[in-house]
């Protein structure tokens, strides 16, 4: 049974003071409203969309206007809309006030359902109805909890994890498989279901248990007259179960050898205290019931697994919600029941399932499901332990609210056809969450920078007064961030370069700042397209051999102009003048900007030779990137200027897509379709991934089904030590996989 | 793991290999003793030989007449020891010799008694080797020299648990039938105890229900494994009987559960659905909660003892039913025997299990019980004394 208890329920707290417009933020636009209301938590759904700036691009006609000094393109900010789901948890407690606050700032009126699931939906329909004027609409819960189940595993990476207590992170995320079906979800609520999923529409419950989280609780308060399920936990957390249990050991006096059970194995749960005329501590009985129930549960959960040939299984419920103490001993159960065959499961936004698949099946006119959503860390609260005294900085909120916030992607996602194990890519090459040095360091890093960033954010909105007032709100926010990945660096899944990147970027756009480098990339295209006929000519000039090298040199000369590096951000600062030439010295030879002076000589050079080639870039702005809108125009520059290009464009055999990417790494996992498409249209047969941030903070052991090259220069000193080079130094990684020779298209990412 | 013994000649069954033992092997000398050691309770099968010749009399030592004795003319031994006289086999032929087979059990924490009774009455002098299994077996191996002088034969409790329950079944053919089941079990108003003819046992699940559970799979009388256990067993009961209502024996604790009432206690189907959850195909009546009215403290507050007693049970029993039904279907076996202490003199649980069989496996499984439910292992070692594998 999935239901939470409905008990001890708290009396409605109108007193309560709340900040809502940081926790139920859009309400202005909310529509499609869903409520999950369980035992104690109440979770509520609504979708909304979001208007913020966006930098875009526009190419000014030339052909019209002809001074040098003219501006390259028009980057204007504008207004754009985007869809989020909006998640916040709160305590029942709150569930009156919220529902006020709610009605009070509720502008659309189109809303007329609120479709509602867990337990407690019917004890507040009437309250709901009457304060929001809203029919509420009951969903199975069941049914509910797998939609959303579904719906996390396919749109947040690294939602499932491993629990290991005494691992060096507690918290091992999982890759997703792209194929997310078939798995077991087991529902530890009052009682336990178990479902097993084998599609988006196709499920079944197989089976359950009426010993479940309620069992542990009515039979907890009963024994030790604790009443509230955390504070039974607390008891547990301190007792000895071998007090009331009779291990193995208690019966053999050791281990019962012939089948390998050893002494310390429970042989009869609560076995010792079969006896009038002896007292047991509430925290041992707490304890004993504690390991009697999950490891009844682990023991049912891999029968099932077994019966139906299932080795994913997903465990939740308010049993397991975050309690470390829960999910220890149901992954220690199901080790040793399945010898370590099959592995527990936890979901980072478990407790929302249950509301996000009740919002999914009353948003179905939005088709939610065709799109790709991304987790937006600047308005997600993350993971945090409940462990009572683990880290200083968890409980802060959590008692109260906690959010979650899901933003449509304009693209949908998908795989890079030509991964070679896509079940087992993983993006990132440093894993912060397991790596404490590299964490501090990195930490420290990106709060280093945050001045900075800061600086540039405010200069790159020079018209407008109150960006100060909102590149502070950013510091404030993203430094907050940084300090809780300091004690949690497990909220947001694995902590990676990566995620602290894009952590960053989604607090830039959180408050308007979409494109903070827009004017210095400008400028800095502006003047590499003058250089660029100087440079194909020289390249030209070269023999066959010495041209390449140099091309090579030129993309890895033109990788040193990255704002997002600070050792060259340092120097760039300080020295205004620094360009191409000190560039050139540093890596003692050639020329080019990045993109204009870099790449496209290179892909000139592939079409010359008769290669196709995919040019794939940013969909949107990340650091001093270039974006695919950036590259189209400057690629209708260059084509005017040099018919190689222009004839690639004509002849279908340059082509630019957009990798559906916003961030300055590159997840390989979760690329444009079309992108995809084009891929495996063109048959592609070669990959390079140019930049630091996408070969080398990812994608350096990504293995690829087909060659490929990774290029980069190191601009970090502590990642140079860390890779056993010094700062500047280049990294050339070309791979073949086995039994694959010729080329024929290429794809260059940028 | 799978268990093979050593093969033996094809087509003998156990009834018979005493016999051919008695030709190769001298037959062990009285007193014949089989014991299982339990966590909770000692099992202890004696035979006695009612065939004994003048002869025999004569040269017969007087302790071992005094142990006869003591052991025949008591039904009770000392404050905690019962002889279960109506599961008593008489007339019986073990390795040529005919006599009664006796049922004793005392609680394994009085064992020390014990080895003092034995002790006084000189076993040691018998030279008698005793063929003990269960984890005591070994627990207690170093008292047993210590305090009695006596040497154990340490056997594997599943071994004997398996040629025990053969054993014993093949030699039950007058008196009630060893092997039974309940008629109608989904029917309280018609589920009768019917005797079941166990004819070609194979492949069986073993369920033994003692202070904790073990599950076994049995291929052959010397092929099975144990395919899993679990620690909610009767230990779990009787335990957590005696923390909820202050109860210390079984016999008080099933005594309450008889009176009690579980659904005042559980949170059903219907207490959630107002009736069947029929997207899953739930009944109402149905357990969605073991205790789960308990976090309600008026709840809490209104249940009796009696209540909290019978919801014990039913737990308990249920999960080991829906282990096993687990375990049926993953191995493929489709007719289940439960035995072990657990079950004595508890018809409830039976007739919950044989329910829960039949319901959930919509009438695939059978559950059968067996008279001795105890005593196999104590069998077993006894078994083995006579005719070591």
């Amino acid at each position: 049974m999935a239901e939470c208890g409905r008990v001890d329920s708290h009396t409605m707290d109108k007193s309560i003071t709340l900040p809502p417009d940081e926790i139920f933020r859009n309400l202005e636009n909310a529509k499609r409203f869903a409520i999950d209301i369980g035992g104690s938590l109440t979770k509520l759904a609504y979708y909304s969309t979001v208007k913020h700036k966006v930098a875009k691009v526009r190419s000014f006609d030339h052909s019209t206007k002809e001074a040098a000094s003219d501006k390259l393109y028009e980057i204007s900010v504008q207004e754009e809309v985007t869809a989020r789901l909006h998640f916040i948890k709160f305590e029942n407690a709150y569930i009156e006030t919220c529902l006020d606050f709610i009605k009070d700032h509720l502008v659309n009126t189109e809303t007329k359902v609120i479709k509602a699931t867990g337990g407690g939906a019917h004890k507040f329909k009437v309250l709901i109805e009457r304060k929001l004027g809203l029919k509420v609409d009951k969903e199975d819960e069941m049914s509910c909890l797998i939609k959303g189940c579904n719906f996390v595993l396919k749109n947040i990476p690294h939602e499932a994890f491993v629990y290991a207590k005494h691992a060096d992170s507690e918290f091992r995320f999982q890759t997703t498989d792209p194929d997310i079906f078939p798995y077991l979800l087991v529902n530890i609520g009052s009682g336990v279901s178990i479902a097993k999923v084998e599609s988006e529409d196709k499920f079944e419950r197989i089976g359950g248990s009426s010993i479940g989280g309620g069992t542990f609780w009515g039979l907890g308060a009963l024994l030790t007259k604790t009443k509230r399920f955390d504070e039974l936990l607390q008891l547990a957390s301190k007792g000895q179960h071998s007090s009331v249990d009779m291990l193995v050991k208690d019966i053999y006096g050791g281990s019962y050898g012939y089948l390998g059970l050893t002494g310390d194995l429970i042989a009869s749960s609560f076995g010792k205290s079969a006896t009038a005329d002896k007292e047991f501590s509430k925290e041992d009985m707490a304890k004993s019931l504690l390991h009697m129930i999950s490891n009844d549960i682990g023991q049912l959960a891999c029968l099932y697994a077994r019966l139906h040939n299932l080795s994913r299984v997903y465990f939740g419920g308010f049993f397991i919600r975050g309690h470390p103490l829960t999910m220890h001993t149901i992954t220690y159960s199901i080790n040793f029941f399945t010898k370590g065959e099959v592995q527990a499961l936890f979901l980072r936004h478990e407790g929302y399932l249950g509301a996000i698949g009740a919002f999914l099946k009353g948003a179905e006119e939005d088709n939610p499901n065709q799109y790709s959503w991304g987790e937006n860390y600047a308005g997600s609260s993350g993971l945090m332990s409940v462990s009572p005294d683990m880290y200083p900085m968890q409980r802060a909120r959590s008692g109260t609210f906690d959010m979650l916030e899901m933003d449509r992607l304009d693209r949908q996602l998908v795989n890079l056809p030509l991964l070679q194990e896509p079940s087992s890519y993983i993006p990132d090459t440093v894993d912060l969450t397991e790596d404490a040095p590299a964490r501090e360091y990195w930490l420290f890093c990106f709060e280093d920078a945050l001045d900075g960033v800061v600086k540039r954010a405010v200069a790159s909105q020079p018209d407008m007064p109150e960006a100060a007032v909102r590149a502070e709100k950013f510091r404030q926010k993203y430094r907050h961030k940084l300090q809780t990945l300091r004690y949690q660096p497990f909220a947001y899944g694995s902590l990676t370069v990566r995620s602290l990147l894009d952590t960053r970027e989604h607090c830039l756009n959180e408050f308007n700042f979409p494109d903070p480098y827009s004017k210095i990339k400008e400028r800095e295209n502006d003047v590499a397209l003058k250089y660029y006929q100087k440079v194909v000519k020289s390249l030209e000039e070269l023999s066959w051999e010495d041209r390449q090298f140099a091309l090579v040199r030129g993309v890895l000369a033109g990788n040193v102009f990255d704002w997002g590096a600070k050792a060259v951000s340092d120097v760039l600062e300080s020295d205004p003048e620094f360009g191409f030439e000190q560039a050139k010295r540093q890596l003692e030879d050639n020329s080019g900007v990045d993109i204009i002076l870099g790449v496209m000589p290179l892909v000139r050079e592939l079409l010359s030779r008769g290669t196709e080639v995919v040019l794939a870039s940013n969909s949107g702005p990340a650091l001093n990137d270039v974006t695919n809108g950036e590259l189209q125009i400057l690629t209708e520059r260059i084509a005017a200027m040099d018919p190689v290009i222009q004839s690639g464009l004509r002849d279908d055999r340059l082509t630019l897509v957009q990798n559906g990417s916003s961030s300055p790494c590159l997840d390989l996992s979760r690329l444009d379709k079309a992108l995809a498409m084009v891929v495996r249209e063109r048959k592609t047969d070669l990959v390079i991934i140019e930049g630091m941030g996408r070969a080398i903070h990812t994608n350096y052991f990504a293995t690829l089904s087909c060659e490929s090259l990774k290029l980069a220069v190191i601009k970090n000193s502590w990642l140079a030590d860390r890779l056993g080079g010094k700062l500047f130094s280049v990294v050339f990684k070309y791979e073949v996989p086995a039994g694959k020779p010729s080329q024929e298209a290429a794809v260059l990412t940028p | 793991m799978r268990h093979r013994r050593d093969s033996r000649e094809d087509g003998e069954t156990s009834g018979d290999t005493c016999r051919k033992g008695q030709t190769q092997t001298m037959t062990s000398s009285f007193p014949w003793f089989g014991m299982d050691i339990g966590g909770t309770l000692v099992k202890l099968v004696y035979f006695e030989p009612k065939d004994i010749t003048a002869e025999e009399e004569q040269e017969e030592v007087e302790n071992l007449k005094s142990i006869r004795r003591y052991l025949t003319s008591n039904i009770a031994y000392g404050t905690t020891g019962i002889r279960d006289v109506h599961l008593e086999l008489q007339d019986l032929t073990l390795c040529g010799r005919k006599g009664n087979l006796h049922f004793i059990r005392f609680p394994t924490h009085d064992l020390p008694v014990f080895l003092q009774m034995g002790r006084n009455k000189h076993f040691s002098s018998l030279h008698t080797t005793l063929c003990a299994t269960g984890g005591g077996a070994y627990k207690f191996e170093n008292d047993f020299r210590t305090m009695a002088d006596l040497q154990l034969h340490k056997l594997d409790e599943l071994d004997c648990l398996v040629r025990g329950v053969l054993y014993i079944d093949s030699v039950m053919s007058s008196g009630p039938s060893e092997c039974y089941y309940f008629e109608n079990p989904t029917d309280p108003d018609h589920c009768v105890q019917k005797p079941y003819l166990l004819e070609n046992p194979y492949p069986l699940l073993l369920v033994n229900i003692g202070s904790g559970v073990s599950i076994l799979a049995v291929y052959s009388e010397n092929n099975y494994k144990r395919v899993t256990g679990t620690s909610l067993g009767g230990g779990t009961f009787l335990g957590l009987c005696c923390l909820l209502t202050g109860c210390s024996t079984f016999e008080e604790a099933l005594e309450m559960a008889s009176e009690g009432e579980s659904t005042r206690v559980d949170k059903l189907v219907r207490d959630i659905y107002g009736g069947d959850y029929e997207r899953f195909g739930l009944p109402g009546w149905a357990v969605a909660s073991s205790f789960g009215n308990m976090m309600s403290k008026e709840k809490r507050e209104s249940v009796s003892k009696e209540d909290l007693a019978r919801a014990t049970l039913v737990t308990i029993t249920n999960n080991i039913g829906s282990i096993t039904r687990m375990c049926a279907l993953n191995e493929n076996i489709e007719r289940v025997v439960f035995v072990g202490n657990f079950l004595r003199v508890n018809t409830l649980s039976m007739k919950l299990l044989a329910y829960a069989m039949d319901y959930w496996s919509k009438g695939q499984l059978k559950a059968l019980f067996l008279r001795h439910e105890g005593y196999f292992g104590a069998v077993g070692a006894l078994l083995e004394l006579l005719h070591p594998s």
